[in-house]
């Protein structure tokens, strides 16, 4: 009965109840609306570490950082109007890619709402659709009760970003202090009932399959899944495809993973996905990165969809059984209605590909002839082995993070950290922040395109200031490297707004008082990298790639997936192999 | 590729009732380019619990991922999607008239009597006439009318209740009961 019965404000009621629900961390940025916040949390610096971000698009993307490495809920505060609207970018990435945020916008007083006031907008009324749940809080007394229901939904089921919009009236107002955690709404249940005959179904048809293939998404992640899945596709001998988001929910070296699905994954998987007769998605949701074209998506297959959220089933490809259930929940509960048994001819085909594809693509990635330029993947995998693959790597979006999903290599979970679902060039900097301010144990390495990291350079300024030790790589072409690469492949190589003029990266990073270096020949890549990983500072790299390098295989947008680009003419066709 | 075919969908939403619902349901057609034709909103059987009816022409498909995902909204307890043969429903109208030209019709007494309305307010200038019933019905009245120099005319969103003998609401909310029962007992 701690704290009880005392009368305090509402912004100090805010800050006690982000404790209640064990925040440590909190990334924001103040202003008038949210300053009654800011002074109280001025009392709590030894119990709630604020990290001052340089734009509140950073500290969105900072706390998804934290929240996808730690699978805590990341906290943000944030001022009204502007402020605000700057986390509209963060809240939609991190509804794509089902990250737990908890975002507290400040708002004007509750005599102001409606009236264009200064630095009003309509918070509520813009994040609706792309948050899992926005509220306003008018009153001081309701402040703990919100905060209570917005970690709770922000974390259960399939967890998303809900915002809190707090009325500066409400942070000023007093309440008495009482606070009770929340496990229950009427109107949502985060933890569905497994139905066990539909479990049953999917067992039997998986006992049968000859060629089944188990497609595991974030959810492995989420749901803390791994040993699970890793039990049963070791039982059953069931190759494994990750979608892009699922990367690191099993070990790179684990025998039944063929690799990563979709437009850049591995050829494997993208042939004998149109073989499978039995395919088990788990914790995905058939993005069209991964199916691409949904009439030609594997046809022979019998389809097993297992998610915590069910407007996912049928949304984009039709299954034959649905279950909604926690991922682990339904793996575990499956694995003794499995039977043991022997498919090693059907997991060495994904094999073969996988063979021609590193003949090909690994050999022309990996092995240049020597005085040629350097391309991304051999600086990735590079990194990948300094660190034993046990760093997290952080990405952008675009060639860096297919290339850094194709060819960085994963030991543990939650090693991955990239924005899948809405593709935001600009998230690979905060969140390679919040990343290792949540695991400040781990090496943390991002990689970057020269594109994306100005697009959110300012962070540089945070880890400066904190003193984040984050291992950047910028992999500079000087171009937009990937709208280069579909103008290259589509556009008649009209590369149309994709050269960039770039600064001197490390003498921007040293005005920050971060080390670095520029890496230009090949000879000087792996001393750059161990200086880079030599203690726990910040440090940059800034690598001169190839520009005319480029992501393969690829299946082009819109395209069977199984129709693979092995190089810019040459399409994949099993039998010539 | 065939597309499927499109017809005219009921959908009902039982919610908490909080702002910005409406809101949070209407974003989801506007998403997928759905017009909504019409809609209601009110409280329903169960105390707390608010009813949104709306209808939208659109195919079957489409309709069962838009239900889903206003059932995914928190503040949302149910969504169902039904077609005209699942529930009985009914529109309301009303219609403003010069008095003097419907007395000077002869038409009043049919009017009331063979389409079933009656009359509201009746004033040396207007006469307001309501009638009850299905959108084809209250279309029928409005073009009987029209050659009387109708004034205005308004149509209510749809109200229904499914033909159904099982209240699926009630058993969700009696799942729940349960569930918010057993995490107590922890």
């Amino acid at each position: 009965m701690k704290d009880m019965n005392q009368r305090i404000s509402g912004a100090e009621a805010l800050v006690r109840s982000l404790l209640e629900e064990h925040a440590d961390t909190v990334f924001g940025y103040p202003g008038g609306a949210i300053l009654p916040v800011y002074d109280k949390l001025y009392d709590f610096t030894d119990r709630l570490r604020h990290i001052l971000v340089r734009h509140e698009q950073g500290a969105v993307h900072a706390a998804q950082g934290y929240a996808r490495v730690s699978g805590r809920t990341g906290v943000v505060i944030v001022t009204s109007g502007p402020g605000a609207a700057n986390v509209i970018t963060g809240l939609s990435d991190a509804m794509a890619d089902s990250t737990p945020l908890v975002v507290v916008t400040g708002q004007v007083g509750r005599q102001y709402l409606g009236s264009d006031a200064f630095q009003e907008t309509d918070v509520v009324g813009i994040t609706q659709p792309i948050t899992k749940w926005a509220h306003q809080v008018r009153r001081a007394e309701d402040i703990p009760a919100a905060v209570a229901r917005a970690f709770y939904i922000a974390s259960t089921g399939r967890p998303g970003p809900v915002v809190l919009d707090i009325a500066k009236d409400a942070q000023i107002g007093m309440l008495d202090w009482h606070y009770e955690p929340v496990n229950f709404i009427r109107s949502y249940n985060p933890r569905p009932n497994i139905d066990r005959e539909a479990l049953r179904r999917a067992a039997e048809m998986i006992n049968k399959a000859e060629r089944p293939l188990l497609l595991a998404g974030q959810g492995i992640t989420i749901s803390d899944a791994g040993e699970s899945l890793g039990r049963l596709v070791e039982k059953a001998m069931i190759p494994v495809g990750c979608t892009l988001l699922g990367l690191s929910s099993l070990p790179s070296s684990h025998p039944m993973l063929k690799g990563m699905l979709g437009m850049h994954g591995n050829l494997g998987l993208n042939i004998n996905t149109n073989r499978a007769d039995v395919i088990i998605a788990v914790g995905m949701r058939f993005d069209d990165r991964v199916t691409g074209n949904t009439a030609t998506y594997a046809p022979n297959a019998k389809i097993i969809h297992i998610d915590i959220d069910p407007s996912e089933f049928d949304k984009t490809v039709r299954s034959t059984i649905a279950i909604n259930a926690d991922a682990r929940e339904a793996l575990d509960e499956l694995l003794p209605m499995i039977e043991k048994a022997d498919r090693a001819a059907w997991a060495e085909s994904f094999d073969r590909h996988n063979a021609v594809e590193r003949d090909v693509v690994f050999t022309n990635e990996l092995k240049r002839p020597k005085g040629s330029k350097l391309t991304m993947g051999e600086v990735i995998s590079r990194v990948s082995e300094a660190t034993g693959h046990r760093a997290v790597a952080v990405t952008d979006v675009g060639q860096n993070q297919m290339m850094s999903a194709r060819y960085f290599r994963f030991t543990d979970p939650r090693s991955f950290i990239t924005s899948g679902g809405l593709g935001t060039m600009g998230f690979g900097l905060p969140a390679s922040i919040g990343a290792k301010i949540a695991a400040p144990e781990r090496t943390v390495c991002l990689f970057c395109g020269d594109g994306g990291f100005q697009m959110t350079i300012q962070e540089l300024g945070t880890i400066m200031e904190y003193g984040v030790g984050v291992k950047m790589v910028i992999l500079n072409n000087n171009f937009l490297g990937n709208v280069r690469q579909w103008q290259n492949l589509f556009f008649n190589r009209r590369f149309s707004q994709t050269p960039m003029l770039n600064p001197d990266f490390i003498k921007i990073a040293s005005a920050y008082g971060i080390d670095g270096e520029d890496v230009v020949n090949r000879e000087d890549l792996a001393g750059a990298i161990d200086r880079m990983l030599a203690d726990d500072r910040p440090y940059l790299l800034n690598v001169q790639i190839d520009e005319t390098d480029m992501v393969f295989p690829m299946t082009p947008a819109g395209q069977p997936v199984d129709h693979v680009l092995l190089s810019p003419d040459n399409y994949y066709t099993p039998d010539n192999y | 590729m065939t597309h499927p075919e499109r017809q005219l969908f009921t959908v009902t939403v039982y919610s908490e009732n909080c702002v910005g619902l409406l809101n949070q349901v209407s974003v989801i057609f506007t998403r997928r380019c759905l017009n909504i034709e019409d809609v209601s909103a009110s409280a329903s059987s169960i105390p707390d619990i608010h009813k949104l009816t709306l209808t939208t022409w659109a195919d079957r498909p489409t309709m069962e991922k838009v239900v889903r995902q206003i059932e995914k909204r928190v503040d949302v307890i149910k969504a169902f999607l039904f077609t005209d043969e699942d529930i009985v429903y009914q529109e309301v109208a009303l219609y403003k008239v010069p008095t003097a030209r419907l007395l000077e019709s002869g038409s009043v007494e049919d009017i009331v009597r063979h389409h079933g309305a009656r009359i509201l307010e009746m004033t040396p200038e207007y006469t307001v006439i309501e009638k009850s019933g299905h959108p084809w019905e209250t279309e029928a009245l409005l073009n009987r009318l029209r050659s009387l120099d109708i004034r205005q005319f308004v149509r209510s969103g749809r109200v229904a209740v499914t033909k159904s003998p099982v209240e699926y609401v009630d058993m969700y909310l009696e799942e729940q009961r349960l569930r918010l029962q057993k995490l107590q007992e922890k």
